[in-house]
């Protein structure tokens, strides 16, 4: 186990350097300048142009620029924001909570309904359930997100008053934020109503974002579930006359769930990269909205160290998954 | 299974019952992007300053709020000298500076606040002066190359010797980048080896006191108990909510989440008319947007060329078409609430057979050009790209082909200031409501190769400008900038497309609102009506 481990740390390295060298290039790549955005129409005298580029150390050569930041970031300092003066690792563990937050709830809400609706699905295929499942997944699949948000908000929010517009906490609520995650903060807080208020902010981001992915859980739950349900050791169990739920629930389920979490582990890591649509919609103080403000602003310590603490969590969680599967399945550790 | 179907549930029954409008004493104003940090002093952008120096701090000079009118601040008044070089402040007394977790002040605000806030942006060897960032609106508006000293006469005079005489002094000190800090905090923060919270943790003497700031998120503010204008702010709490996306600005607006909102989507301006919960309140905005030529470039170094495209140019059709009748045509450089505006200037009509008779003169035949548009949405032209091509169709019945270029905006600006292009779309927001604030920022020579992208420097306009300048007597000043804006038309470096017009829409519960001209938002004069 623990050889198995290793070896998927050791392929890790090499993707982490790939994922500096390309954010750096890319960002330098495309036009901009962030001191020109900073004058505006105004603009700014070359003299001071100059004086302002060296200041943020954008006037030495591209190769020793990516070497200081190389060198820097291996030390774990990703250096200070443009934009702000503050340590981009600062900024990120500001918002990062926020972004967690709405992604457990998400992937929480996509597996609670996808998962059961994949297995009802499998279990009455080629009935009006099955068809139905499908229908409705295959078009929460095909939601623009952008679209479903506004729906959703005009619908609840606007027209039946239901559930907040945007954000995270009411105005009336001030909590000054220990771990960052809103519904814990709010519980430690002496703020009557503010866990409630909350936990209410979070149903529509939730529901919008978990979407995609419970569409795509429950349609992977599905087909997982009928190879699974056709094996021989499957009719053994139902031959020895165990009840449905046990012979779904047990023998087949964890089988079947293999793909699943791969699904589930590849969502989730995009969700935790930002989830930059469904943040944007909902004034949501994470990740996904701070990577695009700062690419918008040509803030390049932001980008690349964004964009690499991104990646280290994705590439994390895939490693999670891997290890899960491992667990789950003893044949893929053995495999090379 | 049940367990799960509980708690979900619980939460919808929670979402039903806790749904409500905002508190009725707390104002929110859901703004439109996060302020880039707290101190103004290191930022140029609107959204920054709604949330530091037209909260938390105050100026010596300040604007009347709804107008470009200066009003004593801090300073309840000053002197002149004759020469125009002297300026003596007398600072009011008794003013407080907020008391926050971080900061207990021992004193009253004095001419060393004055003096560090100054003296901060300008001294390269002030200690606070690498701290936060660069200053650039200070360095912009030339306060490097004009001030001579600041004095202290005493605790409450400071006196500004200026190297040359500088007309628009008094309204350049009520712009936000002079927003007075307390030197007391700095030199506390200083000495707890904190001087970076002197920037993120704001301490000012202004009508809202700041209490944190949720990045990304809210920004919250209480009444300052103790400001000096009596009977202000109204209310008791300031929120922003950071509500990045227009049509959820206008839905939180609509669902009573807040009560005032920022840039509306002009789409949306005419359900918000019909709206009964909603003011849609408008004003003519200070600003201008344009399509400038590079006179160093040929043709159109020849005024004839540049006087022939302006007949060319249907504006109707633009105003109409562009800024959807939020938008009133342009004849001067300036806009029509900037005192000195020039009434009788004429502009030139919409005569396409007139152009042509003008660029056969000028012996121009089968001009090809470009037409730069900006990428970007601005207060003064809320769809350039479209403008480019009516401009381009209305040229080609002239016989002049038009190709349209566009860039990245950083780059677009690097760009025309390079003077790369032959004629290009911009425009201005004024800073201050100072006429120099436009004709010479944006036409003077000194500025060509930074705002003066049209490249153009004309003797007699310069000299008016110049003069004005250092002419103190406003009714002398109005006739030289009336002079130079005839002078402008004639010579035509810019086609004077349009004004836009400003809309903010509160909610019905708001009142006192007031617009500002110069773009800010100010909330210590509205409040509540439940």
């Amino acid at each position: 186990m623990i050889g198995f481990i290793l070896r998927k740390i050791g392929l890790v390295i090499p993707a982490f350097i790939g994922v500096t060298l390309l954010t750096f290039a890319l960002i330098h790549m495309i036009p901009g300048d962030p001191v020109e955005l900073l004058a505006g129409e105004r603009g700014i005298d070359p003299t001071r142009h100059a004086e302002l580029k060296a200041l943020l150390g954008l006037d030495k050569p591209l190769w020793e620029q990516y070497a200081l930041y190389l060198y820097h970031a291996i030390q774990g300092d990703l250096g200070l924001s443009i934009v702000t003066k503050k340590p981009v690792i600062e900024e990120f563990l500001t918002l990062f909570p926020a972004t967690i937050e709405l992604a457990l709830c998400a992937m929480s809400f996509a597996v609670i309904i996808g998962l059961p609706a994949g297995i009802w699905a499998a279990v009455k295929r080629g009935t009006a359930v099955d068809h139905s499942v499908m229908a409705v997944s295959l078009t929460g699949y095909s939601m623009p997100i952008f679209w479903w948000g506004l729906l959703l908000i005009i619908l609840c929010s606007v027209t039946l008053g239901i559930t907040p517009v945007s954000g995270r906490l009411s105005a009336e609520y001030w909590i000054e934020p220990t771990t960052g995650f809103m519904l814990i903060d709010s519980l430690l807080s002496d703020e009557q109503g503010a866990f409630a208020d909350a936990l209410h902010h979070l149903v529509l981001p939730s529901v919008v974002l978990g979407t995609i992915p419970l569409a795509v859980i429950a349609r992977m739950t599905r087909s997982s579930m009928l190879e699974v349900l056709r094996e021989d050791y499957v009719r053994t169990a139902r031959a020895k006359g165990l009840s449905p739920l046990r012979v779904i629930g047990v023998h087949a389920l964890r089988n079947a769930l293999i793909p699943v979490i791969t699904v589930i582990g590849l969502q989730l890591g995009t969700m935790l990269a930002g989830a930059i649509l469904t943040e944007t919609i909902f004034s949501w103080p994470g990740i996904g909205r701070w990577l695009i403000q700062s690419i918008g602003r040509r803030d390049y310590p932001s980008v690349q160290g964004g964009i690499l603490l991104v990646a280290t969590v994705i590439i994390t969680v895939n490693l999670l998954v891997d290890v899960l599967y491992g667990i789950i399945n003893p044949r893929i550790r053995h495999t090379r | 299974m049940r367990k799960v179907l509980l708690s979900v549930t619980s939460v919808l029954a929670m979402a039903i019952a806790g749904a409500g409008v905002a508190n009725a004493k707390t104002i929110v104003y859901c703004s439109e992007g996060s302020p880039e940090g707290f101190n103004p002093q290191h930022y140029t952008a609107g959204t920054t300053f709604d949330a530091t120096s037209r909260a938390v701090f105050d100026r010596l000079a300040m604007f009347k709020i709804g107008t470009t009118q200066v009003e004593p601040g801090l300073a309840e008044k000053w002197e002149i000298s004759a020469d125009g070089k002297t300026y003596t402040f007398h600072l009011r007394k008794g003013v407080k500076w907020h008391t926050t977790k971080t900061f207990k002040p021992t004193r009253d605000f004095n001419a060393d606040d004055v003096l560090f806030t100054f003296n901060r942006q300008w001294k390269k060897d002030h200690p606070y002066h690498g701290i936060g960032g660069s200053y650039e609106y200070f360095e912009s508006m030339s306060f490097p190359d004009l001030l001579e000293a600041i004095e202290k006469v005493d605790d409450y005079t400071v006196v500004f010797k200026l190297k040359r005489p500088e007309a628009p002094m008094i309204a350049n000190l009520a712009m936000d980048f002079a927003s007075i800090l307390s030197a007391e905090y700095a030199d506390q923060m200083s000495k707890a080896g904190t001087p970076e919270k002197v920037d993120q943790e704001p301490v000012g003497t202004g009508p809202w006191q700041f209490v944190g700031y949720q990045k990304d998120a809210q920004i919250r503010y209480e009444k300052n108990k103790a400001y000096w204008k009596a009977g202000l702010p109204k209310e008791d709490k300031l929120v922003f909510q950071i509500t990045p996306d227009a049509s959820v600005r206008y839905a939180k607006l609509k669902a009573g989440e807040c009560h005032v909102m920022a840039f509306p989507n002009p789409a949306d301006l005419a359900a918000m008319k019909t709206d009964a919960n909603i003011t849609l309140m408008n004003q003519p905005g200070l600003n201008i947007g344009y399509l400038g030529f590079n006179t160093e470039k040929k043709p159109f170094d020849d005024k004839k060329v540049r006087q022939a495209l302006n007949m060319a140019t249907n504006k109707d059709a633009i105003i109409e078409a562009v800024y959807q009748g939020a938008g009133v045509k342009a004849k001067n450089p300036i806009p029509p609430t900037i005192w000195s505006y020039n009434n009788d200037t004429k502009d030139y009509p919409y005569d396409p057979e007139a152009a042509k008779k003008l660029l056969a003169e000028a012996g121009v035949t089968n001009l090809k050009t470009d037409i730069w548009a900006m990428p970007v949405q601005r207060p003064y032209n809320p769809n350039a790209r479209r403008m480019a091509e009516m401009i381009q169709a209305d040229w080609k019945k002239v016989g002049v082909e038009a190709e349209i270029v566009s860039f990245e905006w950083g780059e677009y600006l690097k760009r025309t200031k390079a003077g790369e292009q032959s004629t290009f779309m911009l425009g201005w927001t004024g800073d201050n409501g100072d006429p120099d604030n436009f004709l010479a920022v944006l036409l003077g020579c000194d500025a060509v190769g930074s705002a003066n992208r049209s490249r153009w420097c004309n003797k007699d306009f310069e000299a008016l400008i110049q003069q004005a300048k250092v002419e103190s007597d406003v009714a002398k000043r109005t006739a030289l900038y009336e002079q130079a804006q005839k002078i402008f038309k004639e010579e035509a470096p810019w086609i004077t497309v349009a004004h836009s017009v400003v809309y903010q829409p509160v909610r019905k519960e708001v009142q006192d609102w007031k617009i500002d001209p110069l773009g800010g938002q100010y909330f210590q004069e509205m409040s509540l009506s439940k």
